[in-house]
């Protein structure tokens, strides 16, 4: 048996408590994020994301606390991330008991931390967060150096966001993710702005392209709807690993019923 | 004296994610690089992440060395994680040539980029126990799935020191290595889940008897 796909349960934190808004605005309440956690790693989660969207001055204080109340918990990996610009910042929470940080808009604003972070702290717990959303063209000359897809009728590019989504870079996604894995970072979570929050399934298109593209593991994030969408994302999207969060946090699937679907179709899970 | 796990502070990686298991699991534990502390311990985990050269190099500067050989030879248990499992063989290939603690005969490679997707590996895959019966295992089921984030491996001299094997594309190797009152996992029990927390009981269960 050979390493298995992985799902990762997602935790928007907002202040201590999980919340999930779609297409980035829309805060609905979801739980406290430690007893989530915990009860996460029970149900079966291989891995856990928290994402801080929080926006107060002491957030890093009230991140810190609950990384490391977190950390004497729950016994999986998890990833801690939104707003992290330093090297000190990213120390912080490593030592609160994070196994690995995801560094966003100050990567892609100053890409050296991601070079500096991974030299001291190691590749493996540097994860770059990209946020890409389609950019349709009529022509090809309106993309110059970009890695467009066609589909069907429409062609189109990927564009970076920054800053949770409201700025967009005019930087090339895939061009960027290539860029974020030379200089070290060791994973790359993924996430489609278009389909997060839409339930309608992952961008196949995207996470294919970063599959293909990259040497290193490519979660894939935004729209999971239904087990279905995570059993395309990992034959279609070739992703190493399966970013959800609305699905598993308003009880719609379990993480043991989607995995199950998941092995019937000969995709190797964790049990 | 009361029962503490102490473990071996050497300023590589981590050491707060399994004391923090420890914690969970009730067992007073030291981090410590005080030889005292560590030969009065009922028992000794050697964990780490990096690189070996410079984890070789800060055993050495701290003389923890002899420590180390001090326990192995009174047979007092003793687990090596990741790095901490890779240390205890003969030699190492990562960024050059190193020598490690000659604990068990055999050398540290890379993984070949021709025969896996991805260097390192990062995430779960299963181990196959050769031993069913080892107290290390005891209560896991055979072929669980165990955390595992590393690009470099072990080839044991001797199969004999084999007690778990994973397969990652076309290789095989040593995921549990023992030897006398040595265990040692390539993987991260303390990040393992339900398994993982069994791993870490069972060491402690033997270091009580």
């Amino acid at each position: 048996m050979p390493l298995t796909k992985r799902i990762i349960v997602c935790l928007d934190i907002f202040q201590k408590r999980v919340v999930k808004g779609t297409k980035f605005v829309n805060l609905r309440d979801a739980g406290d994020a430690v007893e989530l956690a915990e009860y996460y790693d029970g149900q079966g989660a291989d891995e856990l994301v928290f994402l801080d969207i929080t926006a107060s001055s002491d957030k890093r204080k009230i991140l810190v606390d609950l990384v490391e109340r977190t950390s004497e918990k729950m016994f999986i990996p998890f990833t801690v991330g939104g707003g992290l610009r330093t090297i000190n910042d990213i120390k912080e929470i490593l030592r609160a008991g994070a196994d690995k940080v995801s560094i966003n808009t100050a990567a892609t604003m100053e890409p050296q931390l991601i070079k500096e972070s991974s030299k001291i702290f190691g590749s493996q717990c540097i994860v770059t967060a990209i946020d890409a959303k389609r950019v349709y063209i009529q022509t090809l000359d309106e993309a110059k150096n970009k890695y467009i897809v066609k589909v069907g009728d429409n062609s189109f590019w990927w564009e970076v966001y920054i800053n949770g989504g409201r700025t967009p870079t005019g930087i090339d996604a895939v061009l960027w993710g290539k860029r974020a894995t030379n200089l070290g970072s060791g994973e790359i979570l993924l996430t489609s702005m278009d389909f997060d929050g839409t339930k309608d399934g992952y961008d196949i298109e995207l996470t294919k392209i970063f599959s293909e593209n990259l040497d290193v593991p490519i979660i894939a994030s935004g729209g999971a709807g239904n087990p279905q969408h995570i059993l395309d994302v990992f034959n279609y999207g070739k992703a190493d690993a399966a970013l959800a969060a609305s699905i598993f946090h308003y009880n719609e699937y379990s993480i043991e019923y989607v995995k199950r679907e998941c092995q019937k179709q000969g995709i190797p899970m964790r049990f | 004296m009361t029962f503490y796990i102490a473990i071996i502070d050497y300023e590589m990686g981590n050491l707060k994610s399994i004391y923090k298991v420890l914690n969970y699991l009730n067992v007073k534990t030291l981090i410590s690089s005080d030889s005292k502390v560590i030969l009065k311990a009922d028992g000794v985990i050697l964990p780490g992440v990096g690189a070996f050269g410079a984890a070789i190099n800060n055993l050495n500067e701290k003389k923890l060395i002899p420590i180390i050989n001090q326990i192995i030879n009174e047979k007092r248990p003793f687990l090596g994680i990741c790095l901490g499992l890779q240390l205890l063989f003969t030699e190492s290939y990562e960024m050059g040539q190193f020598y490690g603690l000659n604990l068990i005969k055999g050398k540290v490679i890379s993984f070949e980029r021709s025969n896996v997707e991805k260097v390192p590996q990062i995430g779960w895959n299963n181990v196959e126990f050769q031993n069913e019966d080892h107290f290390l295992v005891e209560n896991i089921p055979n072929n669980s799935y165990f955390y595992f984030v590393h690009s470099f491996y072990a080839v044991p001299e001797s199969r004999e020191s084999i007690l778990g094997l994973t397969e990652y594309g076309n290789t095989k190797f040593a995921s549990i290595v023992y030897k006398d009152s040595i265990v040692a996992t390539q993987f991260h029990p303390e990040k393992s889940g339900k398994y993982g927390l069994r791993l870490i009981q069972n060491f402690i269960d033997y270091c009580k008897k």
